[in-house]
């Protein structure tokens, strides 16, 4: 077992070095073979693991690599833990990467530089397991970097259009910010315990819960002040309020990048973390308000920000912005293990949705506004067959009654209902339940409303579809009309219509299978220590106390959404555009994310450049140059021109020099003379 | 009484006077070479002065080593200053600032 | 001792008058007949103090060969001095000053020197060096001893001045025939003639 979980974590990275060092030389179709067999290897062993975790009576266990840091109290190893969060992470992440890798054939087939995509899709992966599989924060934090740094090479991928450059550095900064917090917060857990390694670090904290700090007059309790320090992390890499700006742009990359990336697994990082660092947050009752806060606030705004969008790969950003703000507010109650539920299910119809977007996208020949889309369903049956699937799992479609439904129905509503059990004593929490309820109505319409204005209406393209805004190839050129095929949409190649099927069966069933081992009654034996519910959380017992209403109310929200969204889209076809071509206040506002870019970039991108400016052209080039170098030389320069007017050419006036210097020793001499006597 | 200090005397005035000489023409090369020679007439008439009153004939010695030399200078001067005419055309010290710099 | 006094007064003055006049004559060849008077009254002063085989060498080597080199060099260069800039510029007030200064200096020098050391012992002038005997077999009999490798190297010196002044000015003329001794004595049989065979009655044709 050991052996077989340390070749699941290193298959990627070998991948990904042939791929990256040797793809030119092995070709195109070697290099994607590679990467591809070896992650469905990584995935096979995952599921492995998981089967004996779930059926097989797997317990915990850690396996030792390497040494990484060991400095003192400072130790961390690389290593591989297994244990319930790390199983289902496995699973999740090594699914939708081979399923991602396995559509990258069909969707990169036209591309030149495949062996560099599949290397950085692999090195992704690598970076992602070694952060699930992490036993101490600093295997967490290379993880954590890693999947930043493959984040950024992969929305940067076609890096001749300068918006894909911006965009990828936009997503390095936001990150950073982020990390910025991570990193303190790394440093206060060692500064306060002393171990950064989770095995020793989790038993500390129920025994010095109430260590605190004084800081300027203020006494701050230590864990709590961890725990903020640590989520400020995981609101950069999870794209939570105020460090959400980069997730939408973040759309530069290919479509199967942002399938992997910003829907299944690298977003849902900060969710992990947060979980796996239950011990911690549950003596942390301030730090989980905060994250129950911003996991609301998020959810609620990325759902509105989502409807005004017009662009699908947008549209599904902004949904999966506003699902990650509700597996964030679920951990904030602590229902940690319902955050992780809502993570797994999210991760299956998510990624069917966004390489289904894909699907439509490589179909409408890069086409990606869906104002010229319609029409779609008679030209692309399999797509529209898999998205109406994984729609309505987003949407939570299910009988309450029967506990019968699509995935999304299971995990949401679980989600829901700890909510509201947790907002009977906690205002936040209650603000949290609110606020959710009104996400999952603006979710089904702005879902609903994606499918109709793709795959129903009138026809919109025809001599337009020529070309979108994703096409990597014609940045300017918009009279380039020298396509051979059609500009009829065509249902896209098996290689990417597997992997959308694959999804489709997850994103039915998965709810279905593990909602008793995720969430019910077998969930101790499921988790066993991976999540741990401080003595005084019960909610997932408390939420099976649910009145009637709070069960039926998610699924009324939901129908209510899709009958908006029928009624202006189909019934009333127009509607939609008319609307948005009054250009309203409220339609102005959400189209403009709530005006957050213009906002960051009029304080701080301003700020970061006034401030660049001064320490560059003041700081660096007058003072430091000035004193350095330039001055130096200058001075120098200076110096010599009027020194060298004293060399006249006269042959005269060295000799009067001559003469004054003779009088001057002269004198001197006298001088010395007559007073040494 | 004629002591060595009126030999001095008239040697440091000369020797002045052949410095003056040399800085403050302006017209003419040739002055500036008689200057000089002004210069080793004053100086040989110190080391005459004082080769008599100290009792010592080396200073005349040296003072006849000093004309040799002054010769041999003004002969190779006096070529220079040819060689300088035939280039320039005039002699006239001011406008030789090719050196300059 | 009078006469003594008005003799050196006399040629001292004529000295520095002559000197100035060197220095501040408009005409160059005026410049070298005050340059010529100069020396004289310099070889009195020679005489007068003891050392007649310097002031007669002073006559001969000076007078007679430098300042006649000089004639010859001003005559020679054809200066036209009607155009020679007056030029004693701003110079003229602080280079006189420090000039000034400087002779002050020096005669400061020249008084206590005298006052002190040997030159206060002195017993008198004596122009061979204490010994009884003529001033030129005292300068005799240290010349050719004691500083007879400088005596040598006098004379290189004058070799290498000659040989310089040679190598400044001398230019060769073009379209002037010259001999070339080494060429003439380099030719063989075989570059200076050649041998024809003539019929006899006919003539060479070349």
């Amino acid at each position: 077992m050991q052996q077989l979980v340390t070749i699941l974590l290193l298959a990627p990275l070998l991948g990904a070095l042939i791929a990256g060092l040797f793809g030119r030389r092995i070709g195109d179709l070697a290099s994607q073979s590679v990467t591809t067999g070896l992650l469905l290897l990584t995935c096979g062993l995952s599921w492995y693991v998981f089967g004996q975790w779930t059926w097989g009576g797997l317990e915990p266990f850690t396996v030792h690599l390497a040494p990484f840091i060991n400095v003192a109290d400072f130790q961390s190893n690389w290593s591989v833990r297994i244990d319930g969060l790390s199983a289902v992470m496995l699973v999740v992440v090594t699914t939708v990467s081979a399923l991602v890798h396995l559509y990258s054939w069909g969707y990169m087939a036209q591309d030149d530089s495949r062996p560099r995509f599949f290397a950085y899709l692999s090195l992704f992966t690598f970076a992602m397991l070694a952060l699930v599989t992490a036993a101490d924060f600093m295997q967490l934090f290379f993880g954590w970097e890693g999947v930043g740094l493959a984040s950024y090479l992969l929305i940067g991928f076609w890096f001749k259009k300068p918006t894909a450059n911006a965009a990828s550095i936009k997503a390095f900064v936001v990150n950073r910010v982020g990390d910025f917090g991570f990193a303190l917060g790394i440093m206060t857990v060692f500064w306060a315990y002393g171990t950064i390694q989770f095995a020793e670090l989790f038993p500390l904290i129920a025994s010095s819960a109430s260590r605190s700090w004084e800081f300027a007059g203020q006494t701050l309790p230590l864990v709590d002040l961890a725990c903020v320090l640590l989520f400020i992390g995981a609101m950069g890499k999870s794209a939570q309020f105020f460090l959400h700006t980069w997730l939408p742009d973040a759309m530069e990359g290919p479509t199967p990048v942002s399938a992997l990336i910003h829907a299944a697994t690298m977003v849902t990082a900060g969710v992990y973390m947060v979980c796996l660092l239950s011990p911690m947050f549950e003596y942390a009752p301030m730090a989980r308000n905060l994250v129950t806060l911003i996991g609301a606030i998020t959810a609620l705004f990325a759902a509105t920000v989502g409807l005004a969008q017009n662009d699908i790969k947008r549209v599904i950003a902004y949904s999966t912005c506003s699902q990650l703000g509700y597996m964030f507010f679920a951990a904030g109650v602590g229902a940690y293990q319902a955050a992780m539920f809502h993570l797994f299910t999210h991760a299956f119809f998510k990624a069917l949705l966004f390489l289904g977007a894909g699907s439509v996208i490589h179909g409408m020949h890069h086409e990606q506004d869906m104002r010229r889309m319609g029409g779609l369903w008679k030209h692309l049956p399999v797509t529209y067959a898999v998205m109406t699937i994984g729609t309505l799992a987003i949407t939570g479609f299910g009988i309450p009654g029967l506990d019968l439904g699509f995935a999304g129905f299971y995990s949401k509503d679980t989600i829901i209902e700890a909510a509201w059990a947790a907002g009977r004593d906690n205002g936040i929490a209650n603000f949290a339940f609110i606020v959710s309820l009104l996400a999952a109505g603006l979710t089904a319409f702005y879902s609903w409303r994606l499918a109709f204005m793709t795959f129903h209406g009138t026809p919109k393209w025809g001599e337009h579809a020529a070309h979108g805004h994703d096409d990597p190839h014609a940045p300017a050129a918009h009279d380039d009309h020298g396509h051979d095929h059609a500009h009829q949409p065509h249902e896209s190649p098996l290689s990417m219509l597997v992997p959308l099927l694959v999804l489709a069966v997850g994103a039915l069933a998965a709810g279905y299978v593990f909602v008793e081992n995720f969430v019910g009654e077998a969930q101790g034996e499921f988790w066993r220590g991976a999540i741990v519910n401080g003595p005084h959380n019960h909610i997932l017992h408390e939420m099976h106390a649910a009145p009637p209403w709070v069960i039926w109310v998610p699924l009324v929200v939901s129908m209510t959404g899709l009958a908006i969204a029928w009624w202006v889209y189909i019934a009333r076809e127009g509607m939609g555009a008319r609307i948005a071509a009054r250009r309203g206040p409220l339609w102005t506002f959400l189209y403009n994310k709530w005006f957050f870019d213009e906002l960051y970039d009029a304080t701080f991108v301003r700020l970061t450049r006034f401030l660049g400016d001064l320490f560059w052209k003041g700081g660096d080039q007058k003072l430091i140059d000035g004193f350095g170098p330039d001055g130096v030389s200058a001075v120098s320069l200076a110096v010599g021109k009027r020194t060298g007017r004293l060399q006249s050419g006269y042959v005269y006036h060295y000799a009067f020099v001559m003469l004054l210097g003779v009088a001057g020793l002269l004198s001197f001499a006298l001088y010395a003379f007559s007073r040494g006597g | 009484m004629i002591g060595l200090t009126n030999y001095l005397t008239v040697a440091a005035i000369l020797f002045t006077i052949g410095v003056f000489g040399i800085f403050v023409n302006r017209k003419n090369v040739i002055i500036i070479l008689m200057s000089i020679e002004l210069i080793l007439l004053a100086v040989n008439i110190n080391l005459v002065a004082f080769s008599v009153y100290l009792h010592d004939v080396v200073g005349q010695i040296f003072a006849m080593f000093v004309l040799t030399v002054a010769a041999a200078e003004a002969a190779v001067g006096l070529a220079i200053l040819v060689t300088f005419f035939r280039n320039r055309g005039d002699i006239a010290v001011d406008d030789a600032s090719v050196m300059k710099g | 001792m009078i006469l003594q006094a008005i003799a050196f007064y006399l040629m001292a003055s004529v000295t520095i008058l002559a000197g100035l006049a060197v220095v501040f004559a408009r005409n160059p060849v005026h410049s070298v007949l005050f340059l010529i008077t100069a020396f004289f009254s310099a070889a009195g002063l020679f005489v007068l103090m003891g050392a007649e085989f310097l002031a007669m060498l002073l006559v001969v080597v000076y007078v007679g060969a430098v300042a006649v080199l000089f004639l010859f060099v001003v005559m020679m260069l054809d200066v036209d001095f009607t155009q020679l800039r007056e030029g004693f510029s701003r110079y003229l007030p602080i280079g006189g000053a420090v000039a000034g200064l400087l002779t002050l200096e020096m005669i400061v020098v020249a008084t206590t020197v005298a006052s002190q050391g040997a030159a206060s012992a002195s017993t008198g002038p004596n122009a061979s060096g204490g010994v009884d005997v003529t001033n030129a077999e005292a300068i005799g009999r240290v010349l050719y001893t004691d500083y007879v490798y400088f005596f040598q190297a006098a004379g290189l010196v004058l070799l290498v001045a000659m040989i310089g002044a040679i190598v400044l000015t001398l230019r060769h003329k073009p379209g002037v025939k010259r001999q070339n001794i080494a060429a003439q004595t380099a030719r063989t049989p075989a570059t200076g003639m050649t041998i024809v065979d003539i019929k006899p009655g006919e003539g060479i044709s070349e």
